[in-house]
């Protein structure tokens, strides 16, 4: 079971009754407030620090975390060309989230236009769209990323490409299911009654009930991408050389890593706590959003 | 039945041809066609204008593309540039290695994420429901490739007791096995906790209970059957993931498989090797989901009646 499964089992009313309020948790804001500083690094940190990532200081190779260097202390150590780690953690952060953000947004607004189209209409649209979602589903979406960001031009656009291909239908089956029960309400047919055509009826009274599902499912869908991203580039693939990412500081790691292991541990323990951050916050919304606690 | 299966059939083939479709568009529109990457950078234009004819990359897009879609139909995808030898046959010989680590991972998931789902589920909302469930979402969001890496570090570097890469042996099975059940551990143990805190409120637990049996006995010879059957049969339905996840996880250990493979195939352009290996992966997905959904059916009567809708 999927996590936009677990979205689909109990889709939300439109009056649905405001929670209780729960007994306030103070660890509970724990996880926004790393993503909080995540973000503030990403945004503000390549300002603050200065990195070339193609430069390259062989006489500063390898120093372990804390050591002095020629422009100031490397706090995380400097990998196998004398590049600062910590630089490449925070110029990573970066990556991650343009990549993250761009494959969420694109793999949202696709999913959500054709499964609510699909769901709404029903007849031809809907097989078309539905079985494009089986054939997706069968094929491992990694799988597929692989292959085309590997075999493409490399370039920042190709990766989201790649990553969009396969991400797009978590979002379209959710919109579909719940497009499909939606349509069968009251104001809707009050306001095909009154003569609202096709496509205003889906925008007014239709895709506002799929928000808050569809804000669930793109936090937990932002996590995987920044995970495939990760994955891509540590295979050496989809990102050109000069992008900084944390997959492709891990894979740049590998073979110093009986020497100097900061250089493969600190981007990866970077990418471990944002997808676990995203991911808790993920699993709250969906929580709040098929109101099924459990 | 027999409609549910000639259905989940049709799907099937709809993929591979989906991905066959996919993988020859993307090939197309790659930089550098199968001839001049297998001549490689000294060859005379002449010479490339020759293989392309040789391999008929000359003729139009969709002669080449039905003609393609006959070779996938007999399993020939020509030969791989880099081994002088038919694609699928390299393909096969790694195949077996794939099996084996997925086999090992699924095994390892399926026990460890049922202890964990059964220690959580036994008490819903007890402090050790709450542990194991977070300790489940934190586990599913680890990035596999990175736990590799460091159970290299661990196991391999500072202890010295599993070897680091490579196949063939047990010890080489350990560490890539464990970290491919990672993620797959973590959705057991999250399927199973759910399917026994609903058991355990059932009135056949109680009557056990009332029956003077420990709660242990009650545990495993009523709820945890009553929740094991659905948990095998989604785990059938994940294989593709597990696949996926086998490609990267390969590369990490150097794992003698498909994925190993196809990695190296698509760095090295060796575009006849990416396509036997796209299309025998989504083969087995196929072949795999399709058992699940038929043990699904079986157990299940509603999923064989919504397929009819």
């Amino acid at each position: 079971m999927t996590q936009s499964d677990i979205l689909l089992t109990e889709a939300p009313g439109p009056a649905a009754p405001p929670v209780r309020r729960r007994r306030r948790r103070p660890l509970a804001a724990i996880p926004y407030v790393i993503i909080g500083v995540y973000v503030l690094a990403a945004a503000i940190g390549p300002f603050l620090i200065d990195y070339d990532p193609v430069a390259t200081e062989v006489t500063e190779r390898l120093l372990p975390p804390g050591s002095a260097t020629g422009s100031g202390t490397a706090w995380l150590g400097t990998d196998a060309v004398g590049r600062d780690v910590l630089a490449q953690v925070v110029y990573g952060a970066r990556t991650s989230f343009i990549i993250g953000i761009a494959v969420v947004t694109v793999c949202c607004l696709i999913g959500v236009a054709l499964g609510a189209i699909a769901g709404y209409s029903g007849g031809l649209p809907d097989a078309v769209v539905s079985r494009t979602i089986d054939i997706l589903m069968a094929f491992p979406g990694i799988l597929l990323a692989i292959v085309i960001a590997g075999l493409l031009e490399r370039g920042m656009h190709v990766v989201i490409i790649a990553l969009s291909v396969g991400g797009w239908v978590g979002f379209a089956r959710l919109s579909r299911s719940i497009t499909m029960s939606t349509r069968e309400r009251d104001w809707v047919d009050a306001a095909r009654i009154m003569g609202v055509s096709k496509p205003a009826t889906l925008k007014r009274h239709i895709v506002p009930f799929l928000a808050g599902s569809v804000v669930a499912l793109a936090t937990i869908e932002l996590a995987s991408a920044v995970l495939s991203e990760a994955a891509l580039s540590f295979l050496g693939l989809g990102l050109p050389p000069h992008i900084v990412s944390w997959g492709q500081a891990i894979a740049g790691g590998r073979e110093h890593l009986s020497t100097a292991w900061w250089i493969t541990v600190f981007p990866g323990i970077a990418l471990t706590i944002l997808v676990i951050c995203i991911g808790l916050v993920g699993d709250r919304l969906t929580r709040r959003f098929t109101r099924k606690r459990d | 039945m027999t409609y549910f299966i000639v259905k989940r059939l049709a799907i099937g083939l709809l993929t591979i041809w989906g991905v066959v479709t996919a993988v020859f568009i993307v090939v197309r529109l790659a930089p550098g066609d199968q001839a001049t990457v297998a001549l490689g950078p000294d060859a005379s234009a002449a010479e490339i204008e020759a293989l392309r004819h040789t391999l008929g990359l000359d003729r139009p897009l969709l002669v080449q593309y039905f003609s393609y879609l006959g070779d996938v139909v007999r399993l020939d995808f020509g030969e791989s540039y880099r081994f002088g030898r038919p694609a699928m046959d390299q393909v096969i010989e790694r195949f077996p290695a794939t099996v084996e680590l997925t086999l090992a991972a699924t095994v390892i998931a399926i026990i460890a994420g049922l202890i964990l789902g059964v220690l959580a589920g036994k008490k819903p909302g007890s402090v050790l429901d709450r542990a194991v469930s977070t300790f489940a979402l934190g586990l599913q969001a680890l990035p596999p490739f990175w736990v590799g890496i460091m159970f290299i570090l661990i196991f391999a570097l500072q202890l010295q007791v599993l070897p680091s890469a490579g196949g063939g042996s047990l010890a080489n099975l350990v560490l890539p096995a464990v970290t491919l059940s990672i993620p797959f551990t973590a959705l057991v143990a999250r399927m199973t906790r759910s399917g026994v805190a609903e058991t355990m409120s059932e009135a056949f637990v109680q009557t056990a209970r009332s029956k003077g049996l420990t709660e242990t006995q009650v545990l495993t010879g009523h709820v945890v059957k009553n929740s094991l059957i659905p948990v095998v049969t989604v785990v059938g339905l994940q294989v593709g993931t597990l696949l996926g996840g086998a490609v990267i996880i390969e590369t990490v250990f150097a794992w003698p498989g498909l994925g190993s493979l196809l990695v190296s195939a698509v760095g090295n352009r060796d575009y006849a090797v990416v396509q036997a290996a796209t299309v025998l992966i989504a083969l087995c997905v196929i072949v795999l989901n399709l058992a699940a959904d038929i043990v699904n059916a079986k157990l299940d009567p509603r999923i064989r009646l919504e397929a009819r809708r």
